[in-house]
């Protein structure tokens, strides 16, 4: 409460300025939250099992809601147009459609049957699973560290990205107050602002208050999504003007996938999608639900869902890149404050974006076009931009959506309520990798390492509440510590990550031949071949040796390297495992339902 | 006539074979090079792919109509609120099931 009331005096003293409209709105959905998730305490049952697992008592309207705001981050709606912008309409199978098939046949062979396995012996975290199913104490002290690992880097992306959004939308509101941001309200406090909101309602509600907040926030930016998409098609002047402006530029390619994906690049993404069945906050949220048949929902309109957000965002995506193309929007660089725009010579030669750098054409002479010099400020109270031709110069796509929004319907209100729609995507991710972290911390070390008996129920809740703090408080850190690196390059990495260690929890239920000793030599396989590409992509970046960055992805032999990782990882498990003693069936047959079921 | 048991032992193989054609069918080859637009504003690779998540979103209704694993809920609700049953730590990893040499 404390962030929203210092905002709400910040706001009360500021001068006159660039209207606040947009940021009122925002303020305003940050304290319909707070009050959502207050609201959502009053069916806190007081028990640790309410806390972590909301007593297995989540209907299907609500799982549905929260799996769906929980895998769907800020980049269903800004990176999805920005992927979009650099490569075309081809991004929506390359992420959206594969996702649509392969999570739901995830939630549906590896979600219920956990769901099932966790309910019959009460587990709260995937690490008890696994620790049971291989009889080990210390595959859970290997996973622990690596899911965590996975985990944080995630929700540092969110926290930044939180960040980035708040910057130009604000930017001009307070130019005396917060001169070094030209006015705009700075990185620390918005990212104070959304981690003491987030941490309000999941520190005392726990993982059912951040199911009935993702509920509300999914809903937020679906229909942000749906409405920004109607007004910029309109102000571009319908739907067939603004694709046919596309085709008519030198972007016309975006409708298509030529020259802008490879085929073996877009087949091996069906890999990233499996990364939901290692998620533990997922697996956490699987816990919640009520019943089996509670998944059914999910699991069938999952991938619709996924259609309404994105189909949308790639259709913004596009013509953006064909409105930019034609010279008709300006987009921003790497160059805090610049807008560049592509000058005739480049539209007429024609230009690619494949790496979101604008490739200058030989002999192609920049044209300087026609623009106000900055003096003062418009009627908005917004310093005017100086559109520089683009040549030469690195286009932040990531500006894709918010540009067009900005130029195109110019509306403080759209603004805002788009805005709080990207913060919505990116924070109904955020209390769920809270609450897990909060709640591996509490039953995966501290019960683990000394004894259940020794904490009371109410104990146990007050532990995690402590380490969601201490998560909470140890992200905003590392995230402003990290606020001018590249930490959105580390996103796929997760997911890389989560899906290589797929097989495994796969295996664990599926396989029975499976051996304590596969299991762990599959994990550290996965390790190492993870950070062998890592490496290679993140540090040596131009000396890679096993692979190169192609339209601005790090791909192996044409395709993602999870791939071989995967690949390392199956490997792996099914040799190590055939070639060990099976585990006794005592130990397995009671993680296999048909056998034992009545 | 085959009877319920029947059906609910065929309908997981046609559903597994399904979503293997469809991943096959996700790639897309013949549309990758075509600009063709659907209802004058729609790429029709994007057409195509809007089509597939609508028909992923069939396949998994006919999934959990005609191959749901009606025992899962018997058995998970079996020992309902369950102590954690988890090996103690100095039990684990060394105890009784001869793990680790070659089979």
């Amino acid at each position: 409460m404390t962030d929203l009331a210092s905002l709400a005096i910040t706001l009360a003293q500021a001068p006159a300025g660039k209207p606040l409209t947009a940021l009122w709105i925002i303020v305003g959905y940050m304290a319909l939250l707070m009050v959502l998730g207050g609201a959502s305490t009053f069916f806190f049952r007081g028990t640790s099992k309410d806390y972590f697992v909301a007593s297995r008592s989540i209907g299907p309207f609500l799982l549905l809601m929260s799996v769906f705001g929980t895998t769907m981050t800020g980049f269903a709606l800004v990176g999805s147009s920005a992927k979009s912008f650099e490569h075309g309409i081809g991004v929506y199978g390359l992420m959206a459609s594969w996702s649509g098939l392969i999570h739901s046949a995830v939630f549906f062979l590896v979600g219920i049957r956990l769901w099932a396995i966790g309910k019959r012996y009460n587990y709260m975290t995937q690490v008890q699973f696994f620790r049971d199913r291989f009889n080990s104490e210390s595959i859970g002290y290997l996973l622990f560290p690596i899911l965590v690992a996975l985990v944080i880097p995630y929700l540092l992306v969110g926290i930044i990205a939180a960040c980035k959004t708040m910057l130009p939308i604000t930017r001009g509101m307070f130019p005396e107050m917060f001169a070094s941001t030209n006015g705009a309200v700075p990185p620390w406090l918005t990212g104070l602002v959304v981690c003491g909101v987030v941490l309000f309602y999941v520190f005392f509600g726990g993982v059912r208050s951040a199911a009935w907040a993702n509920t509300f926030q999914t809903v937020v930016f679906m229909i942000m999504g749906v409405v920004t998409f109607y007004m910029i098609s309109d102000a571009l002047g319908g739907l067939k003007s603004a694709t046919q402006t596309v085709l008519d530029s030198p972007a016309g390619a975006h409708t298509a996938r030529e020259g802008l994906i490879g085929q073996p690049h877009f087949f091996s993404y069906l890999l990233i999608p499996l990364s939901v069945g290692m998620f533990p906050h997922l697996f956490q949220h699987w816990l919640t639900a009520r019943s089996a048949k509670t998944f059914r929902l999910t699991v069938v309109a999952h991938p619709l869902f996924i259609a309404i957000v994105w189909v949308p965002c790639v259709l913004v995506g596009m013509w953006a890149a064909g409105q930019f193309a034609a010279g008709n929007l300006a987009m921003p660089t790497t160059q805090p404050g610049e807008l560049v725009i592509s000058s005739p010579e480049q539209q007429k030669k024609g230009f690619s974006m494949t790496d979101g750098l604008i490739k200058a054409k030989p002999n192609g002479q920049p044209v300087m076009v026609e623009a106000k010099p900055a003096e003062g400020a418009d009627e908005t109270g917004e310093k005017k931009m100086v559109p520089v031709p683009a040549e030469g110069k690195k286009v932040v796509a990531n500006g894709a959506l918010g540009r067009m929004v900005a130029f195109l319907v110019a509306n403080p209100v759209l603004i805002g309520l788009l805005t709080a729609g990207i913060l919505a995507a990116i924070m109904s991710s955020l209390d769920s990798q809270f609450v897990c972290l909060g709640t591996m911390f509490t039953n995966d070390i501290v019960v683990r390492m000394t004894s259940k008996d020794r904490f009371s129920d109410k104990q146990l809740v007050w532990i995690s509440r402590i380490f969601v703090v201490g998560v909470v408080a140890l992200s905003y850190a590392l995230s402003m510590a990290l606020l001018n690196t590249n930490v959105f390059d580390l996103g796929v990495w997760c997911f890389s990550g989560f899906a290589s260690l797929f097989p495994l929890v796969f295996a664990a239920i599926y396989w029975k031949r499976t051996t304590r000793a596969g299991a762990f030599a599959c994990v550290i396989v996965t390790v190492l071949t993870w950070l062998a590409f890592f490496i290679d992509d993140i540090f040596l970046k131009q000396d890679a040796v096993l692979g190169s960055v192609h339209g601005g992805e790090y791909l192996v032999a044409g395709v993602m390297p999870v791939t071989f990782i995967f690949l390392a990882s199956v490997v792996t498990l099914v040799v190590v495992s055939l070639l060990t003693k099976p585990l006794p069936s005592e130990t397995v047959d009671r993680f296999f339902f048909s056998k034992t079921s009545k | 006539m085959p009877d319920v048991s029947d059906s609910t032992r065929v309908a997981p193989k046609v559903i597994f074979i399904v979503a293997i054609v469809m991943a096959l069918l996700h790639q897309d080859s013949w549309f990758w090079d075509n600009r063709a637009l659907v209802l004058g504003f729609l790429p029709i690779g994007l057409f195509y792919h809007a089509c597939f998540s609508v028909a992923a979103g069939v396949l998994w209704a006919c999934t959990v109509k005609f191959a749901w694993p009606d025992k899962i809920e018997a058995w998970a609700d079996e020992f309902d609120d369950a102590p954690q049953s988890t090996p103690t730590p100095a039990s684990a990893d060394s105890a009784g099931d001869g793990e680790g040499g070659a089979a």
